[in-house]
């Protein structure tokens, strides 16, 4: 790697002062890691990692449509992403559907999105900011709306976490006992809808799966306990994120890289960590005689 | 039809010894299923008292699954009334245990086997699943009853088809069910696994005066344990103890068409069921789908 590059990527000069400049960023990264963290456990229980992806296309989309309108980016991409999580969760119940329904919205948002990013007269790194983060710029506003947003969406999955993992898990005999099937549904995507609304505003469109299903995955290599697993996945989120943003800070490349690369490789030493737990001997079959 | 249950309704009586003066855990009175204008039943009365195995019995879409259903208020009935201790059946009773038709998890299916039994206490509740000593003791208590315990910690997705099935028992004994109803649990389990999981679902029911309905296309496995039979085809109904419905007469009288059979070495044989019904009732050695 050349002097140059390198320096591009990684520079440490002045970083105590940097790092006040960025108080916001890091809250903001902390908070969404943790979210991110949490929702994605249940997105992968259910099986919905490309839905969000699909979301956050939308999410895109409205953020987008929010620039070039002029009713603010967060706002648009709120719009955007409810409105594809409720599509999704309303049209997609059964997972061929949805799968057919999520390739049928993704070019669908990312072509709104380039349209009207297209038409947009202003600044340039606001509409790159959009598909690959902005976590710099988080000022007070931007930073009390995210805060506010994650914690709606973090005490709605505390209140549904367990009817929500057994229709996860169960979904006949859950909804035998009594849960609700659409209205748990429903309200999880509506979750998942502000969970990547916020995401995207942070790490952009194309990396939210970085924070809302590589740290769930990762986690769930290595445990498969209900408590462990969404702990590990919290703290793994968060650390991607504010490890991101701290060896971000003095480079000038943006800084979802950084976030992508700690959250891959945490991801590959769960996997190796799990490998070497499945060799473990395993329990012997058990003896049942009548 | 209405004959033969009526028949089976003294038999019962003299039959059962927990006698007519205990009230019916499960009562269907009258009832009919009907797909717009196919009708897979009616005229179903039945009466389940505690302690009672019941069988269900019929072809492949004769609306086995779907009276089930009805019992678990999931598939309203299109007459007739269904009535679970005295009460309308409603979804979500607690007093009833249901296993549905296997599917096996997925490996990556992100819960222990422990976990998958605790479901079953208060996985529909909503609100922080908090973690009690009380709680961890009536798991501890249920793993051992359906002999898992040295799965406790184990994933449930990596699990065979037999130990899952036997953690799906736990799922829906542990709350303190009065009824349980299950969807062929014994199917795609090798003999060994089925005489495991039919030993523990007959110990429940003697051990808690618990009733059960089990859906089956194979009665061999559950003969000496069943006390009734609900034979369902071709839209008709025929309930009874085992030797009254399972006979030459009546399943020919049921299809239309000459049906044998055939008792031979304590397990019964149907022969000549018409293609609607081609599972007939002999053992078929499922092969195991577990991936261990």
């Amino acid at each position: 790697m050349t002097p140059d590059l390198w320096g591009e990527l990684f520079r440490f000069d002045n970083y105590a002062e940097l790092l006040a400049l960025v108080q916001n960023s890091i809250i903001a990264g902390a908070v969404l890691g943790l979210t991110g963290g949490l929702i994605g456990v249940f997105v992968m229980a259910r099986d919905m990692a490309f839905a969000v992806h699909a979301i956050s296309e939308l999410s895109f989309a409205g953020a987008a449509a929010g620039l070039l309108l002029g009713v603010g980016v967060v706002e648009g991409s709120l719009a955007g992403s409810l409105a594809a999580a409720l599509l999704i969760g309303v049209l997609g119940s059964r997972a061929r559907d949805r799968n057919s329904i999520i390739a049928v919205l993704m070019p669908f948002g990312l072509g709104l999105g380039i349209l009207c990013l297209a038409l947009y007269s202003g600044r340039a790194a606001n509409k790159f900011g959009l598909l690959t983060g902005q976590i710099v710029a988080v000022d007070n506003p931007r930073l009390t709306a995210l805060l506010v947003i994650c914690g709606i969406v973090v005490v709605g999955l505390l209140v549904v976490w367990r009817p929500l993992t057994f229709l996860s898990i169960d979904p006949q005999v859950a909804e035998a006992r009594g849960v609700p099937r659409v209205a748990v549904s429903v309200f999880f995507m509506i979750l998942l809808g502000l969970a990547v609304a916020v995401s995207v505003q942070i790490v952009g469109s194309l990396l939210v799966l970085s924070i809302l299903v590589t740290p769930a995955a990762a986690a769930l290599r290595v445990s498969a306990s209900p408590l462990v697993v969404p702990l590990l996945s919290a703290l793994f989120a968060v650390v991607a994120m504010v490890g991101g943003i701290m060896l971000a800070l003095g480079g000038s490349v943006p800084i979802s890289p950084y976030v992508t690369t700690l959250s891959f490789l945490i991801y590959l030493g769960c996997r190796v960590v799990g490998r070497v737990q499945d060799r473990r001997p395993r329990l012997p079959a058990l003896v049942t005689a009548p | 039809m209405t004959d033969l249950a009526r028949v089976d309704h003294h038999e019962r009586v003299s039959h059962h010894d927990t006698g007519p003066e205990v009230p019916a855990v499960l009562s269907v009175r009258g009832a009919a299923l009907a797909y717009g204008d196919r009708t897979l039943w009616s005229g179903l009365d039945l009466d389940v008292r505690p302690g009672q195995f019941v069988a269900v019995l019929g072809p492949n879409g004769a609306g086995k699954t779907s009276l089930l259903r009805a019992i678990l208020g999931t598939q309203p009935l299109t007459a007739g009334s269904i009535e679970i201790l005295g009460q309308p059946v409603r979804r979500g009773h607690p007093l009833v245990g249901y296993v549905p038709q296997q599917h096996l998890a997925d490996r990556g299916t992100p819960l222990r086997a422990r976990d998958f039994v605790g479901l079953g206490l208060n996985g529909h509740r909503f609100g922080l699943p908090l973690p009690s000593r009380e709680r961890r003791r009536t798991v501890d208590a249920m793993l051992a009853t359906v002999q898992a315990t040295p799965l406790a910690k184990m994933r449930i997705g990596d699990l065979s088809g037999g130990e899952q099935q036997r953690l799906r028992i736990g799922q829906a004994l542990i709350g303190k069910s009065r009824l349980l109803l299950c969807d062929e649990p014994l199917i795609s389990l090798d003999l060994y696994q089925q005489r495991a999981v039919s030993t523990l679902i007959d110990q429940s029911r003697r051990d808690a005066d618990r009733a059960v309905i089990m859906i089956t296309h194979d009665v061999n496995p559950v003969l000496d344990m069943v006390d009734t039979v609900v034979y369902l085809a071709a839209g008709q109904v025929r309930i009874g103890p085992v030797r009254e419905v399972l006979t030459s007469a009546v399943l020919s009288d049921l299809y239309q068409t000459p049906v044998d059979v055939i008792h031979a070495r304590g397990r019964i044989i149907v022969v000549g069921l018409p293609d609607i019904a081609h599972e007939g009732h002999e053992a078929h050695p499922h092969p195991v789908r577990g991936r261990r």
